[in-house]
């Protein structure tokens, strides 16, 4: 076929099937996409180097924004690679509350995928249904850190606040309805013809190309690998809770569907486990190096004053040395590569992104299909924009 | 948090005797087997670690600005293996103007984006790259912004007395050891208006 007959098209950058600002160069031959080359950077905004001039403290307001539909998991991610460099573990409580918010985040964030997955393929009732659902989860958010987005609830060695009162009735009240509602989408969506033939055999990748494009999270699990970071490499606690990996073998946009929806169950499990067996004690770690003191000591205690004023003013001074942890947000692998010289600023902060990750996955999964599929695909890896680009 | 150490030292141990050992540094910190490796070893050590470990997922690939020490830049490999808790970190430093490195897209296909920017944040060249091109800044962009003197500000935007901030002012830099007071310095490294 001669290059006269390609017809080059820009989907993008501004699209509603691309949930940001991502454009996509397709090279079509009729319908069927032959290229299909993904340009980002429409939302870069340099987090990265702007991280370099500020204290880890002040870092957190940045990096809630980068996956912002996934705030709590960001934090965590965040937090894991400082406290590894200032050798500190948060008490059990605080552990617990943050594995707790990162599950109720995560649902949130699949209910979002759902949400936003199903208007694409134009399930507008679903869309609606999930949503709704979704506010129950920011009110869940608002009610503990004061956001429905972008928290910044953790602090280095700990969370801000303990949990208000009510907030483990109401998140109880959140996860007893969730199955039955989750039961009820999924009856919509598995018996709903159009949904399945969207869907199923859509946007195929294989396992081999999912591992050495460097996919992560449900992309990953969705083409046939066993491969979870709160699982293969537990951090934070994780490895105190019992959950399972869902993982299906077929590799298609339907698979990476139902890996998401049985994720929301099992994020269930472990929150409804963390609500059994909440320790008491501190929810911060007790150095003045590195956490604020309470206030009731200020009006008692000098040093205290004295330590208020060094954390405030100029922040923590995490060691010399480098450090990465790896986290599982809901979109994958994300880690944080940090590397700090004694001071209170990092020298580099890096954000490993698994939608930066995923994206790449995507000209393995639509070329050879036609355009059609484009959107399907994009909606199936659920994307963060903000993730990408940083 | 010990979890994530499973099998480390056999990791390094493993993989000795399949790399020229002479021209790496393995060291193991908090947790992480790191290997410092020479810019001619990095793909001898990257393809043992692919074909002789397993290690079949690049799970990230990034960099940073020694400044002012040299060789200037480090790039930093991290690999993996799906499904399990497998991990080893392949640093090596590349100088020059501009710096080169082998690509790894022939090993491994994932670095083809995370190798475009590093490109694009610190101006180093991968050599046999299919598509080097700049990922998140503008194509015509001017510079390498994360290098270390290239110095932080707001674009300029056309307001009548407005001066570009520097984020740096709010709280200012305090140097490793910094005695309390000091009022904070410019970080090393840091370009004209680094921290004014």
């Amino acid at each position: 076929m001669s290059d006269a007959e390609v017809l080059t098209l820009n989907v993008g950058p501004q699209h509603p099937g691309t949930h940001g600002v991502l454009r996509v160069v397709v090279e079509l031959e009729g319908e069927i996409i032959r290229r299909a080359t993904p340009e980002i950077g429409y939302l870069h905004t340099g987090i990265e180097k702007e991280m370099e001039a500020r204290t880890y403290l002040q870092n957190v307001t940045l990096v809630d924004r980068i996956e912002y539909l996934a705030s709590y998991n960001e934090e965590m991610a965040f937090y894991q690679a400082v406290e590894r460099l200032l050798g500190v573990e948060p008490p059990p409580r605080a552990r617990a509350i943050r594995i707790l918010m990162c599950e109720l985040n995560r649902i949130g964030s699949h209910l979002m995928f759902l949400a936003a997955g199903t208007l694409d393929v134009n399930v507008t009732s679903v869309f609606m249904y999930a949503m709704t659902d979704r506010e129950r989860y920011l009110d869940l958010s608002e009610m503990l850190s004061g956001q429905r987005m972008m928290p910044g609830y953790f602090r280095p060695g700990g969370v801000a606040q303990d949990l208000p009162d009510g907030f483990v009735a109401a998140a109880r009240t959140f996860l007893d309805g969730l199955p039955g509602r989750l039961d009820e989408y999924e009856r919509l969506l598995s018996d709903n013809l159009i949904w399945r033939e969207r869907l199923e055999g859509v946007a195929p990748l294989s396992r081999e190309d999912a591992i050495a494009l460097g996919a992560t999270g449900p992309v990953l699990r969705g083409s046939g690998v066993a491969h979870d970071c709160r699982k293969v490499l537990p951090y934070g606690g994780y490895d105190e809770y019992d959950f399972d990996v869902p993982v299906r073998a077929e590799g298609d946009a339907y698979a990476r569907y139902l890996v998401r929806m049985e994720e929301m169950r099992q994020s269930r499990r472990i929150a409804l486990q963390v609500l059994d067996r909440l320790p008491d004690g501190p929810i911060i770690v007790d150095d003045r190096k590195i956490a604020l003191p309470p206030r009731a000591e200020l009006a008692r205690s000098m040093e205290a004053v004295i330590h208020q004023f060094k954390l405030v003013s100029e922040g923590i001074h995490p060691p010399a040395g480098d450090s990465y942890v790896a986290t599982e947000s809901p979109r994958g692998e994300k880690g944080y590569f940090i590397v700090s010289d004694g001071s209170n600023h990092p020298v580099r902060a890096h954000v490993r992104a698994p939608s930066f990750y995923n994206l790449q996955t995507l000209p393995a999964m639509v070329e050879g299909y036609p355009l059609s599929d484009l959107v399907v695909a994009i909606a199936s890896m659920d994307i963060v924009l903000g993730d990408i680009d940083r | 948090m010990d979890h994530q150490a499973v099998n480390r030292e056999s990791l390094l141990d493993r993989l000795r005797p399949h790399v020229p050992w002479g021209l790496t540094t393995p060291r193991e910190e908090r947790g992480r087997a790191i290997i410092l490796v020479t810019v001619g070893a990095l793909l001898d050590v990257l393809g043992a670690a692919r074909d002789r470990l397993g290690l079949d997922m690049l799970v990230d690939l990034t960099a940073w600005d020694r400044v002012p020490a040299s060789p200037r830049f480090e790039v930093v490999y991290l690999l993996g293996r799906a499904g399990s808790a497998d991990r080893l970190t392949v640093k090596v430093r590349a100088d020059g103007d501009p710096p080169r490195l082998p690509t790894a897209t022939g090993l491994y296909r994932a670095a083809a984006f995370a190798e475009r920017e590093v490109y694009d944040m610190f101006g180093v060249l991968f050599d046999g790259h299919p598509d080097l091109r700049r990922i998140l800044m503008p194509d015509d962009w001017e510079g390498h912004p994360l290098r270390r003197d290239y110095s932080l500000s707001e674009e300029p935007v056309e307001f009548h007395g407005h001066t570009p901030k520097v984020p740096s002012a709010i709280i200012p830099y305090f140097p490793p050891g910094s005695g309390s007071g000091s009022g904070g310095t410019t970080p090393p490294g840091a370009g004209a208006g680094g921290a004014e």
